[in-house]
């Protein structure tokens, strides 16, 4: 009785973490098999093990999962013409993670934080936008997966808000330039897209705590991504509106306080004076 | 491409290519392949299709230079294009460049074929063979008409002749405004381009017209159209393709050269495909490696949903292994437009026997400058946006390449000739599958050209479960 009550805790309720992880390795393969993206087994060997072993050497041993999770997120977007970039960035992605703090809380995402870092210093390496393509399938496939693993972690809302004004954007800007409404179904049909909008603004140790602090935080990544893309017209828009963004999470929690995001089994961590946040000891 | 009269006495009808950058097509005499060392190796180079734009990008941070050359075949009197660029561009941004040096840079970068030759095994015993790969090098307005222009909301920003074109900066203030001024001065505008003209003016660009001045195209003495330059500076890296897709009937083909200082150029708003490479292919297709490559395009496209931007080449400016021919020198770089080689060149002497692998001779092997090839295949439905482009820290050289191995003919007999006759019809099998993998070519077809006979019957897997 009691192992099947295990059992059904886990993967109800279990750490959203493990389904990410599941769904990251999925698109990756699927993204090597029918995209055939340029990446070797050993470049996602060593990301993956430079992640998991950073992540266990500052972190003390816990949350390897989410190091994985960095490391997976790394390869599906990081290309390089050698074997060194992949490790490093993970190095330099966990690295932040647990030195660039604000608060006591991370202000980069870590995987997000990894490509910022590639593409902008280390020689041979870059990132593909385009590498998904357009298809609607594997949009919708990307979307399904995204809402599991989103909605586990209670950060759908965040993906929500940035897809939404995403949308109204460049509907916007379609309209505006009279083009035809092909144009704007090519760009929300874009598999980057929807990966970032599902695995890496719905990030909740990164984001601000509050629902509307998110939502809000994510409106204003769309609209930096935006001005970035079609303003200034520099490719990236979401990756380095992302990283532009994050001075906005430390004042947006600070103005919509709310409890910090842990993950199950961690010790849920007090937000100064807020007396929401005094931790649920109750049975669930 | 056919036209009817023209509408007003004495002004001339004006075909507005629009697409691809301009889009008329371009079709180069074939080249001549020569031979080197006994060997003859071929290229897919632009002449293979009929109806292609090749644009020659140069970038490095925000200046750019744009060169275009369309395969037009009509009248030169008909001729014109309509270029959206970003700027209003002076005389001196306007150039008018040789074809040569473009169609060099087709060679160069062009997929290639080459071919190797199995030796006497009984001769050269377990021997890996001699890397015997070998290449070939391959080879405007009156006074009255501004005022008109003005009502239409259209401005003429500057107008020149350059070489033998007479070009026109035009700014408009509205598609429709800018469609009635083109159809007044005389210029065929395609039934859907004022949507198509929308977007750019709504985004500020300004609308490169060129046509051909007949009396200074006489003064060339040419026959052919020579390709169009223009230097800006702009943070947009793109190509407005849309622009063509209102006249286009079919699938239209582009190749892009991008010459840039860091790395490999890919689009960011439609994926970027290697093509395959490397792949061992029936030796008769030697002689129909031109139709082998078309298919082997066609059939990558198709099997991409016709919405992938292929790359075809991507290159050090310096060397080349194997050659389909001599790298560029840096005048030659110079007339496409790369600004920033300063050191004073050497071209390279003409028709030097290239070896597997070659430097150019002026450079020691190192250029400041790389190029991509990519072929777009597009239409109006596939490719709804123009293309953008971003410029990749990449720098793995990559080629298209097919191999030919030449099966060892000799009569010698011995051990080794017989496991190699066994290994050699085993590698012909694969060399037939592979073939109709890329091409989607019928196997028996290419058995019938292999001389290999129809396949053999497959074995029922119970024939040997009782007869042994």
């Amino acid at each position: 009785m009691k192992e099947q009550s295990n059992e059904r805790s886990f993967w109800a309720s279990g750490d959203p973490r493990l389904w990410q992880l599941a769904f990251l390795g999925t698109l990756l393969l699927i993204g090597v098999w029918m995209r055939d993206f340029t990446l070797d087994l050993s470049q996602v060997l060593l990301c993956l093990g430079t992640a998991i072993g950073v992540q266990a050497w500052l972190g003390k041993g816990r949350h390897l999962f989410s190091g994985a999770i960095t490391g997976l997120g790394l390869c599906l977007l990081v290309r390089a013409d050698n074997l060194w970039v992949h490790p490093l960035c993970a190095a330099l992605a966990l690295g932040a993670k647990f030195l660039i703090r604000w608060n006591d809380k991370a202000l980069f995402n870590p995987a997000n934080f990894g490509v910022l870092a590639a593409m902008a210093v280390l020689p041979g390496a870059w990132t593909s936008p385009g590498q998904w393509g357009h298809s609607w399938v594997l949009g919708i496939g990307i979307l399904a997966l995204g809402m599991a693993v989103a909605g586990r972690a209670g950060r759908l809302d965040g993906s929500m808000a940035f897809m939404a004004s995403w949308l109204a954007l460049c509907a916007g800007r379609v309209g505006w330039l009279g083009q035809p409404p092909d144009v704007l179904q090519h760009q929300l049909a874009s598999g980057s897209l929807i990966l970032f909008t599902f695995f890496m603004i719905s990030d909740p140790r990164t984001t601000p705590d509050h629902p509307r602090g998110r939502m809000l935080h994510a409106a204003a990544v769309a609209l930096v991504a935006f001005i970035w893309q079609f303003g200034f017209y520099r490719p990236h828009g979401p990756i380095v509106a992302l990283a532009l963004c994050v001075p906005l999470v430390p004042l947006l929690d600070a103005w919509l306080q709310a409890p910090r995001f842990t993950w199950p089994g961690e010790q849920r961590l007090l937000v100064q004076g807020d007396p929401r946040d005094v931790p649920d000891l109750r049975p669930a | 491409m056919s036209q009817t009269s023209a509408p007003h006495k004495r002004r001339m009808l004006h075909r507005v290519g629009l697409a691809g950058f301009l889009g008329m097509g371009l079709l180069l005499a074939t080249p001549e392949a020569r031979a080197f060392c006994g060997f003859y190796v071929a290229k897919a180079d632009a002449s293979l299709y009929n109806e292609t734009s090749r644009v020659v990008m140069v970038r490095d941070g925000n200046r750019t230079v744009i060169g275009m050359l369309s395969d037009y075949k009509g009248p030169l009197k008909e001729f014109a294009m309509v270029v959206p660029v970003p700027t209003i561009l002076g005389r001196d941004q306007i150039h008018v460049a040789e074809r040569a040096v473009f169609d060099h840079l087709d060679a160069f970068t062009a997929p290639r074929l080459v071919e190797y030759f199995d030796e006497d095994p009984c001769a050269i015993r377990r021997r890996s063979l001699e890397d015997r790969m070998v290449s070939a090098p391959a080879a405007a307005g009156s006074k009255r008409s501004g005022l008109r222009a003005r009502k239409l909301g259209v401005t003429i920003e500057a107008q020149y002749t350059v070489g033998e074109y007479d070009i026109l900066i035009l700014s408009a203030k509205e598609s429709g405004g800018l469609e009635t001024w083109l159809r007044q001065n005389g210029y065929r505008v395609p039934a859907k381009a004022r949507k198509a003209l929308a977007p750019y003016i709504r985004t500020g660009h300004k609308f490169f017209v060129a046509k051909v001045n007949l009396g200074e195209q006489a003064r060339t003495g040419l026959q052919h159209l020579r390709p169009l330059q223009f230097a800006f500076e702009s943070p947009k890296f793109m190509l407005p393709i849309r622009l063509g897709m209102a006249n286009a009937q079919g699938p239209q083909d582009m190749l892009v050269y991008a010459i840039t200082r860091k790395g490999r150029v890919e689009t960011t708003n439609y994926r970027s495909v290697k093509l395959p490479t490397g792949k061992q292919i029936p030796v008769h297709l030697k002689n129909d490696f031109k139709a082998f490559y078309k298919a082997m395009f066609e059939t990558a496209w198709k099997r991409e949903d016709r919405r992938a931007v292929f790359t075809e080449h991507f290159w050090d400016m310096g060397w080349c292994d194997p050659c389909a021919a001599d790298p560029l020198s840096p005048d030659q770089l110079r007339q496409l437009g790369v600004w920033w080689l300063d050191a004073p060149g050497e071209a390279p002497p003409p028709g030097v026997p290239s070896g597997r692998r070659r430097a150019a001779p002026w450079s020691g092997g190192a250029v400041d400058a790389v190029v991509t090839r990519l072929h777009v295949r597009y239409t109006a439905k596939t490719f709804p946006e123009d293309l953008v482009f971003q410029e990749t820290k990449d720098r793995e050289n990559f080629q298209v390449r097919f191999v030919l191995q030449h099966p060892w003919r000799g009569s010698s007999e011995c051990t080794e000739a017989g496991s190699y006759r066994e290994a050699l019809r085993k590698r012909q099998e694969e060399e037939v599958r592979t073939a109709a993998n890329l091409t989607g070519w019928p196997v028996e077809r290419l058995r019938r050209g292999a001389g290999m006979g129809p396949a053999p019957a497959p074995t029922p897997w119970w024939k040997n479960l009782w007869s042994r």
